[in-house]
């Protein structure tokens, strides 16, 4: 579900008992989980048994392995086209891992950029790029992205456009916020009084110092993004079949839930919780790791 | 406090004007509006129609006038597959989603506030614990997946409760569970950390210093301080939670605006998208400003702001 | 001595651990000092001396992270460390009261003054609303507040620094106190009205037969109200006694370093003298004496060992080796740590 945060006033977050099991302080099962999904997105045309896109007629509606009418053939079952969900899943992880980072790179780089933009000009400038963010900010997610799907229509580029035009407004608020005090700071002035140019500095002395916020919204941002793209795929607006993505899964799913083939339906919902919990405690722990004054995100 | 609301009505205007803005231009940057301002399938002549109404021959800023010429009146345009006026559609649907979404509301402060405080007043230790791990699952859980797990357990297991549809409390149970879900934690969060913050203030340490028990200190000193944030975005939370619910009305056929929004892209029933869209922010910067007012009613600090 | 002192402390230790248990702050360390009834005592000290936590630990408000670790406080004869927390509720607020730095932040913003003077009152006393209002009006009198009538309705916001102080004052008198204990009130106050409020408390003080401990980094308010002073650093108490004797004879280094550095109108001087150093870690103290590494009279001995604390005559205590020669130890202060 895609909500902005700022508006519902998500309040600082310690790292919860559930990721206790650390190296020290780092959360290792939520980044192993991801490396895991990571791993598995790439090699998905090893490690998947089955063609995800084609199916078997007759190996409908397969349920697991360890149910009665199960085959090791088939370990996490099938769906309605026959198709293997095990394979479907591992490929879903490909669409979730790219679609993921490249919407939260690309949301990134644009509220990045207005950040620093309307940070540091401040001004008409600032002011323009604020009021545009709250407008933005004023749409839900959801709605947004939908509104956009609905004009430019299903593909998984555009939804890492609609994804990455979706978010960049949390990257600007956030990127602005440490601009103005950064601005404060000696270096910045002696910059200034050094005589560069405002582009420099704002490339070489105000950039350098935002990367760590950026990086822990980002992973932040991922467990928002995936459930974004998982939602529009669950409309059918999203990534469009016969791909493979666990919204589509669960969409696909909803059909055979009343008759109680709920392999279709939990396996799917379980790999995007997984990896959305993963993204939040790994961001959870980034946050308290590089920046205490971060804890206000 | 004049001052103030006369500011934040300002605000809300300027908002609602770049809504409109943000909205045309969107419709309009793929090039040739006139594909989605028609219906699929329509002849030469319907083409022609729509560029004649909506002036897609003229210049951007007429085209922008006509626009908001419409909004002004009222009208959304009229929806290809109802046949009927979108703000229509939208006014029918609105109280259903606005039913679902106060129980869906009142389930989550329900459930929201009290573990919060718990989570507070016990800060590292059991419940806290449990508070943080609830508030955890409520954020990585997409909500219309909560959904579908419900309707698998309870409807499909057990069958306690109906699937989909409208018409009795119990349809209402589910839905308003998997929408409320996250907000749960959300607000559960909200009021841990706000408790937590007034808790640790002067003025609760002064209550505390008077020798009043510490039952009338967290209801009476800490409560009511501690509770502003969350009610404040309580209210802005309601509308946004009318327009999130579009997967968990789709989920369980709700009939509401979300549903309707869903539909108009299923449909390709533009008008439909665009109305819900622009109601829906609209609805968002209102109910912002009236939260704002609220606002200033309660806090007396800015009521007598001079 | 006289009678049997209204509060006594002895070798209270505070001590604050962090949430891994591996930071331990000596925010209190083996503190004793004793008040009489009606009298005036002063604790004097830099920011973090560990004043203010002395306080809150005599009336056990301290935050979760604090733990009482050693001591006694007997106040009237009875063991506060020994009450329970519903105990502890009868005596705050009703036998011992305090008034804190600010008063702009120790008021509920969201409730009126009268609600908040007749509080206590109404908890303490049982009194019925309308009783507990009248009182709250003449406690405004009391702490010469004009117009108390109107100002019972009005929110804390609206009224300046110095009225709030005084109406924080009100609050901890409401119930009659025997002990009021005052945090650093004048510290936000604007200085013209500092020596009205002082002039308020000493008023009230003697109407009511209060005693007082006034925490304080100002010696001039000392030198003004105080019969006893107490001077702390790094938590503990190191020079304690009458304020006239240890302003004219101080025997601690740190007291005497802190009269010097009060710059005087006839001082030919053209700097000011100051502490050379900083304050230690109080997670981190040094096996000696605290004061150490910034004392002019350190001797070998005082960076080893910590000093006890002795009692030379005249009602003095002394926490230095300087004294080891003339008196006996009170108590045995093993190296940084306690016995």
């Amino acid at each position: 579900m895609s909500i902005q945060t700022e508006l519902i006033g998500l309040p600082p977050r310690s790292p919860s008992r559930f990721a206790s099991l650390r190296l020290g302080d780092f959360p290792l099962i939520p980044a192993l989980i991801l490396g895991g999904i990571a791993f598995v997105a790439i090699f998905a045309n090893v490690l998947a048994p089955h063609n995800p896109e084609i199916g078997s007629l007759t190996a409908r509606f397969r349920p697991p392995v360890w149910q009665t009418g199960g085959s090791t053939q088939y370990l996490l079952g099938t769906d309605q086209l026959g198709r293997d969900v095990l394979s479907r899943l591992i490929f879903g992880a490909r669409v979730s891992v790219v679609v993921g980072f490249t919407a939260v790179i690309f949301a990134g780089v644009i509220g990045t950029v207005l950040g620093i933009l309307s940070g540091y000009l401040g001004g008409w400038v600032d002011q323009a790029i604020m009021r545009v963010t709250d407008t933005w900010l004023a749409l839900p997610a959801v709605t947004f992205a939908i509104f956009l799907a609905a004009i430019v229509g299903p593909s998984m580029w555009n939804i890492v456009i609609i994804l990455g035009l979706t978010y960049w407004t949390r990257y600007a608020r956030v990127v602005r916020g440490e601009v103005l005090s950064l601005k404060e700071r000696e270096f910045v002035r002696l910059a200034i009084v050094a005589g560069c140019s405002k582009w420099t500095i704002m490339r070489r002395h105000i950039m350098p110092n935002i990367i760590n916020s950026a990086i822990v919204l980002g992973t932040l941002m991922l467990g928002v993004v995936i459930i974004a793209e998982a939602t529009l795929s669950f409309l059918g607006i999203g990534v469009p079949p016969p791909q493979p993505a666990w919204g589509l899964m669960l969409s696909d799913g909803k059909q055979g839930l009343m008759v109680g083939r709920w392999w279709l339906t939990i396996f799917p919902g379980c790999c995007i919780m997984l990896m959305v919990l993963s993204a939040n405690l790994l961001g959870d722990w980034l946050r308290v790791k590089l920046d205490p004054q971060l804890r206000q995100l | 406090m004049k001052r103030y609301i006369a500011r934040r009505v300002s605000y809300c205007l300027l908002s609602l004007f770049l809504l409109s803005v943000t909205i045309f231009f969107f419709v309009r940057v793929t090039g040739d509006p006139a594909t989605l301002l028609v219906e699929p399938g329509a002849s030469e002549a319907d083409i022609a129609a729509i560029h004649q109404q909506f002036g897609l021959d003229r210049p951007l800023w007429v085209q922008y006038g006509i626009f908001m010429v419409s909004l002004a009146h009222g009208d959304l345009g009229q929806s290809f597959y109802y046949r009927m006026p979108v703000m229509e559609l939208y006014l029918s649907r609105l109280p259903n989603s606005l039913l679902l979404a106060s129980v869906a509301m009142a389930l989550s402060l329900l459930i929201g506030i009290p573990s919060g405080i718990l989570a507070s007043v016990r800060v590292g230790r059991f419940w806290d614990s449990a508070g943080k791990l609830f508030a955890l699952l409520g954020l990585s859980l997409p909500s219309f997946w909560v959904g579908l797990v419900l309707i698998l357990v309870f409807s499909v297991y057990l069958g306690w409760l109906p699937s989909s549809g409208s018409g009795s409390a119990l349809h209402l149970i589910m839905p308003a569970f998997a929408l409320g879900w996250y907000f749960a934690a959300a607000h559960m969060r909200l009021t841990r950390s706000s408790m937590l913050e007034v808790l640790g203030s002067e003025y609760v340490k002064l209550a505390r210093l008077k020798g009043l028990p510490q039952s009338l200190v967290i209801a009476k000193h800490a409560f009511k301080n501690a509770l502003i944030p969350v009610l404040t975005l309580a209210g802005i939370n309601l509308v946004i939670m009318v327009n999130v619910a579009v997967v968990v009305e789709f989920v369980f056929a709700w009939p509401g605006i979300g549903r309707l929004l869903y539909e108009g892209v299923t449909f390709r029933d533009f008008p439909v998208v665009q109305g819900v869209v622009l109601m829906g922010g609209a609805m968002i910067v209102i109910v912002n400003l009236l939260v704002d007012i609220l606002y200033a009613v309660i806090d007396p600090r800015i009521r007598l702001e001079s | 001595m006289s009678a049997s002192p209204l509060l006594e402390i002895e070798n209270l230790s505070t001590h604050y651990v962090s949430a891994q248990g591996t930071r331990v702050v000596r925010a209190v360390d083996q503190v004793s000092l004793r008040i009489n009834a009606g009298e005036t005592l002063g604790i004097v000290g830099e920011s973090g001396s560990g004043k203010s936590t002395l306080a809150l630990t005599i009336l056990r408000v301290l935050p979760p992270a604090a733990q009482i670790v050693s001591g006694k406080m007997l106040f009237e004869g009875e063991d506060l460390l020994q009450k329970s927390d519903v105990e502890m509720q009868h005596v705050r607020g009703k036998r011992i009261a305090m008034i804190l730095q600010d008063p702009m932040a120790s008021l509920n913003p969201l409730f009126t003054i009268g609600d908040q003077v007749a509080e206590p009152i109404r908890v303490h006393e049982g009194a019925g609303r309308a009783t507990a209002w009248r009182r709250a009006r003449e406690l405004l009198k009391a702490v010469r507040i004009p117009a108390p009538e109107t100002r019972l309705t009005q929110y804390p916001h609206e009224m300046s620094g110095g009225m709030r102080q005084r109406i924080v004052g009100a609050i901890g008198i409401s119930c009659e106190p025997r002990l009021l204990i005052a945090d650093e009130p004048t510290t936000s106050l604007d200085l013209t009205i500092q020596a009205q409020y002082l002039n308020l408390l000493r008023e009230l003080q003697r109407a009511h037969g209060l005693a007082l401990i006034f925490i304080t980094h100002n010696l001039g308010i000392i030198a003004k109200m105080c019969d006893q002073l107490a001077v702390m650093y790094a938590g503990r108490v190191v020079e304690s006694g009458p304020v006239s004797q240890i302003f004219n004879t101080p025997a601690h280094p740190y007291t005497e370093a802190l009269l010097n550095s009060i710059p005087r109108m006839n001082d030919s001087a053209q700097r000011l003298t100051a502490i050379e150093g900083q304050p230690p870690d109080l997670a981190a103290l040094p096996s000696g004496c605290a004061f150490a590494p910034r004392c002019v009279r350190a001797l070998d001995r005082c960076r080893v060992e910590a000093p006890p604390e002795f009692t030379p005559e005249g009602g003095r205590t002394l926490r230095c080796w300087l004294a080891a020669s003339d008196s006996a130890p009170r108590d045995i202060l093993v190296a940084g740590g306690t016995a």
